[in-house]
């Protein structure tokens, strides 16, 4: 029954408490690795399972950690799962941890993470602390997923790394009638417009969303 | 009964119906709406938004017709069909309708697509939200074939205006709301989106981008060069072109922006018929030749040497600035734009220097982005309200000290 009655902890962050286009939160690592379809994919594993896991353990130690030092306590816990995460992949994807360079590291400055356990973590007991990790990661998931579509296909032509529009160089496919890649779509600002049409189309289905 | 009462009767009858701003917008573009306010006194003044964007519309034809005739120009002396211009302006060589036509042909799509689309975009917003058609696309529709390289694929330069258009003034509710000028937007989105038809030396000159592939698939024909001033400058590079060939237009260069005389001759209409700001373009004329006068003294005191790669520009006579590359026509049409501009006089002496300054300092530090005044007016624009805001305070701040000394 608990699974049930606590379903809207997934489901809310999916849509209309989305962390990055309504709580604004995670918009840098939104901007900085969303050019490829595959690198933005392994960001939302790694922040899943951080934010997953690190709810968890927050959630478990939220009556025995003094208040004044708590966001020292949870930098200590982001940071040995994003340590974990990023040697994970050095050792089994190397080529992605490459592209992901720093990013992997500054998950311990997301601030969807640092927000949830100040939120929710250390207010709720572990299951439901777990459900709110694993939907706010998801919604965040859904968002880097959706933009790096777009910017991977209109900016490089490519969905995880296969050639869908056909070959720039060999002019296939759609080049063939003259087309070319956005180079723009790459660049970081081409991201955060991305985001913004995102918010638009979100917020014009959901009147009670807009803001004065 | 006369043809415009029927129409307004049309009106009348089909108050309803969702086509309406349509129709409207065509009524109001032929006729002057015969509503009038019913109560209270009203001034009534002849210049409404529809004068004032048909008074710059005016001002830029002549820059679009020289436009047609560079295309022209540029494309017979680039495949050594004509000898380049030898009698000042009025030349035989330039004004002739062999060149005419040709960037007649290569630019009337441009204008057509630009307002094809952009008016078409004005049509959807206008209906989906109920309200009337603004004019407002009709003097960036006309300024953005201007800025661009003749050849540019008409595909880009759609999905550019529908950029442009829809995320730099639609989503701040339309005409008149807008922060950036869209017209520099859409040329900037070009500029960044597909740098290889926006910039280098193949896309000033009408076919030289194919005869490169032409020459790449075995073909003997010669290659066309047709670098900017500005692009030559940048390499180190000397220029061959005289100053008064820079300064009538007879340079490669986007459609309309290389005739600094018709230029200065459209500026100088707008500010007779107070469309646009005299303030703004002194200054930024201003700006720019402090900044050129400082670069030619760091290169009089010897403290940038030829072998640096900023010399080329550096040691350009600080005057020529305001004939090359988009300079002119940017301060005179589009840093004057009076929805992005300072609203305030002494804001609009800050914001035109400022454009003048940061263009020629983009232009020079960054030979990536040669053309500096573009991202200049962008960066002010986004600046103007703060600029606006401090002249406003410091007005009331001096205004409040003055009353304080008074009743003291």
């Amino acid at each position: 029954m608990g699974l049930f009655k606590d379903s809207n902890l997934i489901t809310d962050p999916l849509a209309d408490n989305n962390p990055i286009t309504i709580q604004v939160l995670g918009i840098c690592s939104a901007l900085a690795i969303t050019a490829e379809l595959e690198a933005s994919i392994v960001m939302s594993i790694a922040v899943l399972f951080v934010l997953g896991v690190g709810n968890v353990v927050i959630s478990l130690m939220r009556n025995i950690i003094p208040s004044k030092i708590r966001i020292i306590v949870q930098l200590i816990v982001v940071a040995t799962l994003v340590i974990i995460v990023d040697l994970v992949l050095k050792a089994f994807a190397y080529q992605l941890s490459k592209t992901l360079s720093v990013f992997v590291g500054l998950i311990i400055t997301n601030c969807i993470i640092m927000g949830r356990f100040e939120a929710f973590a250390l207010a709720n007991r572990p299951w439901r602390s777990f459900l709110d990790g694993i939907g706010n990661s998801l919604g965040y998931a859904m968002i880097l997923i959706i933009v790096g579509f777009f910017r991977e296909l209109l900016g490089s032509g490519t969905l995880l790394g296969m050639e869908v529009l056909g070959n720039p160089i060999d002019k296939t496919g759609v080049y063939a009638f003259g087309y070319e890649n956005n180079g723009f779509m790459l660049l970081a600002p081409m991201a955060l417009v991305t985001v913004g049409i995102i918010i638009w189309v979100q917020r014009s289905r959901n009147e009670a969303l807009i803001e004065d | 009964m006369g043809l415009k009462q029927n129409l307004h009767n049309f009106k009348e009858k089909n108050k309803d119906k969702k086509w309406l701003p349509l129709f409207s917008a065509f009524h109001t573009f032929l006729y002057a709406p015969n509503e009038v306010t019913h109560n209270g006194t009203h001034i009534k003044g002849a210049d409404d938004l529809k004068r004032t964007m048909n008074t710059v519309i005016m001002a830029l034809v002549p820059c679009l017709i020289f436009g047609m005739f560079n295309a022209g120009y540029q494309h017979y002396l680039a495949i050594g069909e004509i000898n380049s211009v030898s009698g000042g302006f009025f030349s035989p060589e330039f004004w002739n309708a062999a060149n005419f036509w040709v960037g007649f042909f290569k630019i009337l799509p441009l204008v057509l697509v630009s307002y094809g689309v952009g008016l078409g975009i004005e049509f959807i917003f206008a209906i989906k939200n109920g309200h009337e058609v603004e004019e407002g696309y009709l003097v960036t529709g006309m300024l953005v074939p201007l800025i661009v390289p003749v050849d540019i694929p008409l595909w880009m330069l759609a999905v550019a205006v529908i950029f442009g258009v829809v995320l730099g003034k639609e989503v701040f509710g339309g005409t008149g709301m807008n922060i950036l000028n869209p017209a520099l937007l859409i040329r900037a989105f070009l500029f960044f989106a597909y740098p290889t038809w926006m910039s280098g030396d193949k896309v000033w000159v009408h076919g030289a981008v194919e005869r490169t592939n032409e020459i790449a698939a075995g073909s003997s024909a010669d290659v066309i060069s047709g670098e900017t001033i500005l692009g030559t400058l940048a390499q180190g590079k000397e220029v061959v072109d005289s100053v008064w060939d820079m300064f009538y237009g007879f340079i490669p260069g986007s459609v309309g922006e290389t005739s600094t005389l018709l230029i200065l001759l459209g500026g100088l209409f707008l500010i007779f018929s107070k469309i646009g700001s005299w303030r703004i373009m002194l200054s930024a004329v201003a700006g720019a030749l402090v900044m050129g006068l400082i670069f030619n003294f760091a290169v009089d005191a010897e403290w940038i040497t030829g072998s640096s790669k900023f010399y080329g520009l550096m040691s350009t006579t600080f005057w020529h600035h305001l004939l090359i590359g988009g300079f002119a026509f940017g301060v005179v049409y589009m840093a004057t734009d009076p929805v992005t501009a300072s609203q305030t006089n002494k804001g609009k002496w800050i914001y035109g220097f400022l454009i003048g300054f940061i263009s020629i300092l983009i232009r020079v530090f960054n030979p990536a982005y040669p053309e500096g005044v573009m991202l200049a007016i962008l960066l002010m624009n986004v600046f103007a309200p703060t600029i606006d805001h401090y002249v406003v305070q410091g007005n009331v701040k001096m205004r409040a000290k003055r009353l304080k000394a008074k009743t003291a």
